[in-house]
């Protein structure tokens, strides 16, 4: 005669039908769901000790590229100048507002100039988003030339930043690429006569080629050519091709490479700093966790006033917030500054394409000025020969200087200042004397002594190899004299960074209608 | 020499070459030599084997049309059709330096506007950076009879089409 009780009770007390418990917790829970949502996103409250801080930075997907503690020296302006972070900035900005341009850009002949017409006039925000793009490409140009020179003069690309030089030099040439095939998609007068002049370039080795009588055998200009074009002029095949390369291939690359490059920063033992920057304070700083109980046997051998304690936090600081900060003023500056530009500048957009009539003249973008200058005396040396050698020569600069002193300070020292000033003085000078020498008296085709010269002559013998020469011969004088290879690779540099100034403003300013020689744009003939 | 250098090239670093390690070995770079091949295989896409201008044949009218002395220029085409005492014979506009449209000056001679290229009357280069004549187009003529210029044919210079 058991007596069964109905159930006995649970541990938990469990939940019938109508029991008003699980609505209770259910509307706790909406409450509280947005509080929950971000404790399961940032699993930490707002950092305050050291170690949270450091937490911060390495549990957070997008910040542990970075260090948890940053050297001192990293974040003086005058290491970086902010240039690389204002490059990646203005990468980022090139792709949002490259995203929303590709919402109504048709990649078509017929309708692309229309297209560009929409955006500037119809499409809301449809200008301002097309002029950011075009100033932060402009801009992109500018500040990765400028970060390669900071990178170079302050000799950060030494061991064991050697190959992340090199994935700088693969970076420089993707910010071109992607300028270039982005220049020919309004398909403006412009975009078509630039672009046709760019495959042309790439076609100038069969110059060489034809010199040698082996085109029929191996046409490599012509492959180059084909491949970019799809066809032997820009046409609709061509726009297809840099409307791919612009907005997948070359972006999809360049991100893999600036992942590679950033990861190479943190494994190459952060930024490039002077050795007197790890100077030890006088007193070492206060220990941030409890003295160590006990001291072992290794610290009695080490030399020194003292045992090293927590040696490696000398001189640096928590990443979140410093370096955040620094960060964070470095993208704000950059993208006001684009949004400024586009605001009073409109990105300019010539007629529609014409494949009967050049524009006259017909200049490349700025950055390849420079280039076209000396293409106007001979294709292959102008456009494929010298800019080799100066990219291949760029590449190799870290793997023919290896003196291991005085990285990262600017110019290694006083001597370096007095060479890179000597050199761009001297540069300056070969420059504008060989460019008023060709503009009073011509090149070989001019004179009559030499114009019947072979093509292979006139091809080589570009007013740019001699530069290349002279610069070459300079630093070498340079090494010898000061019996340094440092100093002769910042002879070299100047004098490239000089040369290339020079020809693109020269090009830009004093080239006008038949690549004739003005003072200035007004004084161009009317047409 | 430096240390890490040196500890690479040490003995312990060399590891002891087994069977299962040779062919584990063959086995990965043939996968990579596999994946290579196909990757230069399927580059071969972007090169083109037909192009669009394929047909480059263009119609410049009946021969009658032409006086003895002639010279027609056909702007869409960039193409010359001149007509001496001999037949006809016509040449590109296309500047072999990169590729802008040379224009004929009243001498009959032709220079380009992009970097001064200069052409004498028959395409020969008298000046710039030019690094070979104007292109000569083969003509022929179409089954009605008219004169046909393929403007991806080149032919060699001072042919002369005679109909
Ligand atoms: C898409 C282009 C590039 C981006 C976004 C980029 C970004 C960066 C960033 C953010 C840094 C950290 C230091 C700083 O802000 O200056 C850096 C460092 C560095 N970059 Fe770049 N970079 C680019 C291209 C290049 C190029 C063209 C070179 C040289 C050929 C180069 C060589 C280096 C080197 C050697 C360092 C280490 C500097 C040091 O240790 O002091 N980078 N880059
Ligand atoms: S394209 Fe004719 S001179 Fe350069």
């Amino acid at each position: 005669m058991a007596e069964t009780r109905p159930s006995s009770p649970p541990r938990k007390p469990s939940r019938r039908i109508g029991d008003p418990g699980a609505m209770k917790d259910f509307f706790a829970n909406l409450r509280s769901a947005p509080q929950a949502f971000q404790d399961s996103l940032l699993r930490h409250g707002k950092p305050t000790s050291d170690r949270a801080k450091s937490q911060a930075i390495f549990t957070n997907f997008f910040l542990h590229l970075l260090p948890v503690r940053t050297h001192l020296h990293s974040i003086k302006a005058a290491t970086t100048l902010g240039l690389g972070v204002a490059t990646l900035v203005l990468f980022l900005l090139l792709c949002i507002t490259g995203i929303l341009l590709m919402i109504y850009y048709k990649p078509s002949i017929d309708q692309a100039y229309d297209s560009m017409l929409d955006i500037a006039n119809v499409v809301p925000t449809g200008r301002l988003i097309r002029n950011v793009h075009r100033w932060a490409a402009h801009g992109m140009v500018v500040c990765v030339i400028l970060h390669m020179a900071r990178a170079f003069y302050t000799a950060a690309y030494k061991r064991p930043r050697q190959f992340n030089w090199v994935v700088g030099m693969v970076l420089f040439v993707l910010t071109l690429g992607l300028s270039f095939t982005g220049y020919l998609l309004p398909w403006d007068q412009l975009a078509f006569w630039a672009v046709t002049i760019g495959a042309n370039i790439a076609q100038s080795p069969r110059e060489v080629t034809d010199a040698l009588g082996i085109t029929s055998y191996f046409d490599l200009g012509g492959l180059q050519k084909e491949l970019l074009l799809g066809a032997h002029e820009v046409g609709q095949e061509a726009l297809i091709r840099f409307y791919v390369l612009h907005v997948m291939v070359l972006p999809i690359l360049a991100a893999v490479f600036l992942g590679i490059h950033f990861w190479r920063i943190r494994k190459d033992g952060g930024l490039a700093r002077p050795s007197s920057a790890d100077a030890l304070p006088p007193l070492l700083p206060a220990p941030s966790s409890p003295a160590p109980l006990k001291t072992w046997g290794l610290m009695g051998v080490m030399k020194g006033r003292t045992a090293a304690v927590n040696l490696e936090l000398a001189n640096t600081i928590t990443t979140w917030p410093n370096v955040m900060y620094v960060i964070g003023a470095a993208t704000m500056v950059t993208t006001l500054l684009m949004i400024v530009l586009g605001t009073i500048y409109d990105a300019p957009l010539k007629e529609s394409a014409n494949p009967a009539v050049p524009e006259n003249p017909a200049k490349a973008p700025w950055y390849f000025l420079g280039l076209q200058e000396l293409v106007s005396y001979s294709a292959f040396m102008g456009g494929v020969g010298i800019p080799t050698i100066v990219i291949l020569g760029l590449a190799l600069v870290p793997y023919l200087d290896r003196e291991k002193e005085d990285i990262g300070i600017w110019f290694s020292g006083r001597k370096g200042r007095l060479v890179a000033l000597a050199s761009a003085v001297l540069a300056a000078v070969v420059v504008t004397g060989l460019l008023w020498f060709t503009v009073t008296y011509g090149w070989l085709r001019n004179w009559p002594a030499t114009s019947q010269l072979p093509q292979i002559v006139i091809t080589l013998v570009n007013p740019g190899t001699a530069l290349v020469l002279c610069f070459a011969l300079w630093s070498i004088a340079v090494v010898k004299t000061t019996n340094s290879t440092r100093m002769g690779a910042i002879a070299l540099f100047t004098c490239f960074l000089i040369g290339f100034v020079i020809l693109t403003y020269f090009a830009t300013v004093h080239r006008g209608p038949n690549w004739q020689f003005y003072w200035s744009m007004s004084d161009w003939p009317e047409h | 020499m430096d240390e890490s250098d040196e500890l690479f090239a040490s003995e312990r670093f060399q590891p002891p070459r087994t069977r299962r390690d040779f062919l584990g070995l063959a086995a990965a770079w043939s996968a990579i030599c596999s994946f290579v091949m196909a990757l230069i295989g399927s580059m071969r896409l972007p090169m083109p084997s037909v192009f669009p201008e394929s047909n480059s044949k263009v119609k410049l009218g009946l021969p009658k049309r032409f006086d003895v002395g002639s010279s027609t220029f056909f702007p869409q085409h960039h193409l010359w059709l001149f007509r001496s005492e001999l037949g006809f014979y016509a040449l590109s506009s296309v500047c072999t330096h990169l590729g802008c449209i040379a224009e004929r000056t009243a001498d009959g001679k032709f220079s380009c506007p992009c970097h001064g290229s200069k052409f004498d009357e028959r395409g020969r280069v008298q000046g710039g950076p030019a690094p070979r004549g104007l292109v000569w187009i083969e003509l022929g003529i179409s089954p009605e009879g008219q004169l046909v210029a393929d403007k991806l044919k080149e032919v060699p210079a001072e042919t002369i089409f005679k109909v």
